[in-house]
């Protein structure tokens, strides 16, 4: 298993430390519904050093990754980031990650599990084109301050930035820890305010224990990837493995924003495909609660009446919401908010209804 | 991880299961309960991490091995084994309001049903010592 930079202040902290896409990471330090408060109302910190970093240069490198990425990447406008994902032939995704288009890079940022094919995918489609693909993701670490108070936190260790300058998915460079020229970018996972931090590896534990001194009066915390699939599922972002894969598309999965048609783009990998099933889409993700006891899980199974209709993918306990929440895929006659839906759990019926994705939203800066 | 080995030693009035459950002979009948390490390792020591507690109907014939029912966490199912074939008497209903009791006291209060067994042997079954013998071997 591999070990972030940030493995043993894990440990010192006491961490229950679990393998998550080949990385030994921490999944909570305390009781996982509390981690999710304290983002919810102050802060959050978290190593998410396990993702996968990747840095392409090149002349070719925005026509290349036009052609690999579902959204349109030479639009992006300069310092601005925006959601994609990697697609075959078939449409459905190999991965989804984050573009940053500065001037003379692209820096992608992937999911952990799938690194390696993401590498060998942009590595095997790269031919022809004059690009450099680096896999930067030993060489830094990735930390993420997440929650109202994430801005306050790190103003005070950031130097000639002022941090309410960089807008919702932008990204800036400055001193941070007296690290200079720190990519800041405000992005996250969590539905809230926050920033995510790219950090030279050998600097990544002061700076984590940095951000913890100076956010502890704000009441920020150390938070693990079990808090962080429950923020990410009330804000209604996908999760790799659940919403999407090689069965489940981004049409379906309501990720439209991430994918462009536009003529200007050219071809790329998937799209004839997408582009059908968005004229002709049969199922949707919807959101659903129950104010049952069992929580939805991946793979149950969804009844109207006796006639099976649908799957959970994700599902979790919501204390923002105070229920239980979860993801799943139903024909487009069903999901209507409010509607009544039985939820199969080894043969016994909970009651649940739809819901509107997501399930939690707070204005944007 | 949790470490098995911070632990006092488990009641030596019961027999083991290698999926966590205990079983202990009272009477003409068995209590089934799961051990702390069970506990630990769905809440990891958060009793609040703890939801959801599914527990059998009284009367239900269960065979040695079979799921009884289920107990949830925060982030994980596991299954409820029954280490002995026997018929459901009693089920200790309370723990599915008050699932708190199972972090406090799994040994007694935290039981989940009682049983009337159809043998009364549970030889094969591990004891205290080698229930910790087996946690131990787990862990590296």
């Amino acid at each position: 298993m591999k070990k972030t930079p940030l493995h043993d202040a894990h440990e010192k902290l006491s961490a229950k430390m679990v393998e998550f896409g080949g990385w030994h990471m921490p999944v909570q330090y305390g009781p996982i519904l509390e981690e999710v408060v304290t983002v919810r109302t102050k802060a959050g910190l978290f190593d998410l050093s396990h993702m996968g970093r990747v840095r392409v240069t090149g002349a070719d490198r925005e026509r290349f990754l036009d052609k690999i990425c579902t959204n349109f990447v030479a639009k992006i406008p300069l310092g601005s980031i925006r959601y994609s994902l990697f697609c075959r032939a078939d449409g459905n995704p190999i991965d989804d990650l984050l573009v940053y288009r500065s001037e003379d890079e692209v820096f992608l940022v992937v999911n952990a599990s799938n690194t390696d094919v993401d590498l060998a995918w942009m590595r095997e489609h790269s031919k022809g084109f004059d690009v450099k693909i680096e896999d930067q993701t030993d060489a830094l670490a990735m930390i993420a301050l997440q929650g109202q108070a994430s801005q306050a936190t790190l103003q005070e260790l950031t130097r000639d930035l002022d941090l309410a300058s960089i807008g919702y998915y932008k990204f800036k460079y400055g001193t941070v820890s007296g690290i200079a020229d720190m990519r800041v970018s405000r992005t996250g996972y969590t539905g809230e305010d926050g920033f995510e931090l790219y950090v030279p590896k050998s600097e990544a534990v002061r700076v984590w224990n940095e951000c913890l001194a100076h956010g502890a009066k704000h009441g920020l915390k150390p938070i693990g990837l079990g808090a962080r699939d429950t923020l990410r599922l009330e804000a209604g972002m996908p999760l790799y493995g659940h919403e999407i894969d090689a069965t489940h598309n981004p049409i379906e999965a309501g990720l439209e924003f991430g994918v462009s048609f536009k003529p200007e783009k050219g071809d790329w990998i998937g799209r004839a495909p997408l582009e059908r099933l968005a004229q002709k889409k049969t199922r949707h993700l919807v959101g659903i609660k129950t104010a049952g006891p069992r929580v939805p899980r991946q793979g149950y199974e969804l009844y109207a009446g006796p006639e099976k209709i649908g799957y959970v993918v994700s599902g979790s306990v919501s204390p923002t919401v105070n229920s239980n929440i979860g993801t799943a895929y139903v024909p487009l006659a069903h999901g209507k908010p409010g509607d009544k839906v039985e939820i199969d759990i080894k043969d016994k019926r909970q009651p649940a209804e739809y819901c509107a994705l997501p399930f939690f939203s707070r204005t944007r800066k | 991880m949790a470490d098995t080995r911070s632990k006092t030693s488990r009641p030596d009035d019961r027999r083991y299961c290698e999926t966590h459950e205990w079983i202990k002979p009272d009477g003409d009948t068995m209590l089934i309960g799961i051990t702390d390490f069970a506990v630990v390792e769905l809440s990891n020591g958060n009793e609040g991490d703890l939801v959801y507690c599914d527990l059998p109907e009284v009367g239900r014939i269960l065979k040695a091995g079979e799921t009884f029912g289920e107990i949830e966490s925060v982030k994980a199912v596991a299954d409820l084994n029954c280490p002995v074939a026997g018929e459901v008497i009693e089920i200790n209903s309370s723990i599915e309001e008050h699932l708190e009791v199972l972090s406090k006291d799994p040994w007694k209060e935290g039981w989940l049903i009682r049983i009337r067994p159809d043998a009364k042997s549970l030889d094969k079954l591990m004891d205290a010592k080698a229930y910790e013998k087996f946690l131990a071997e787990k862990a590296h």
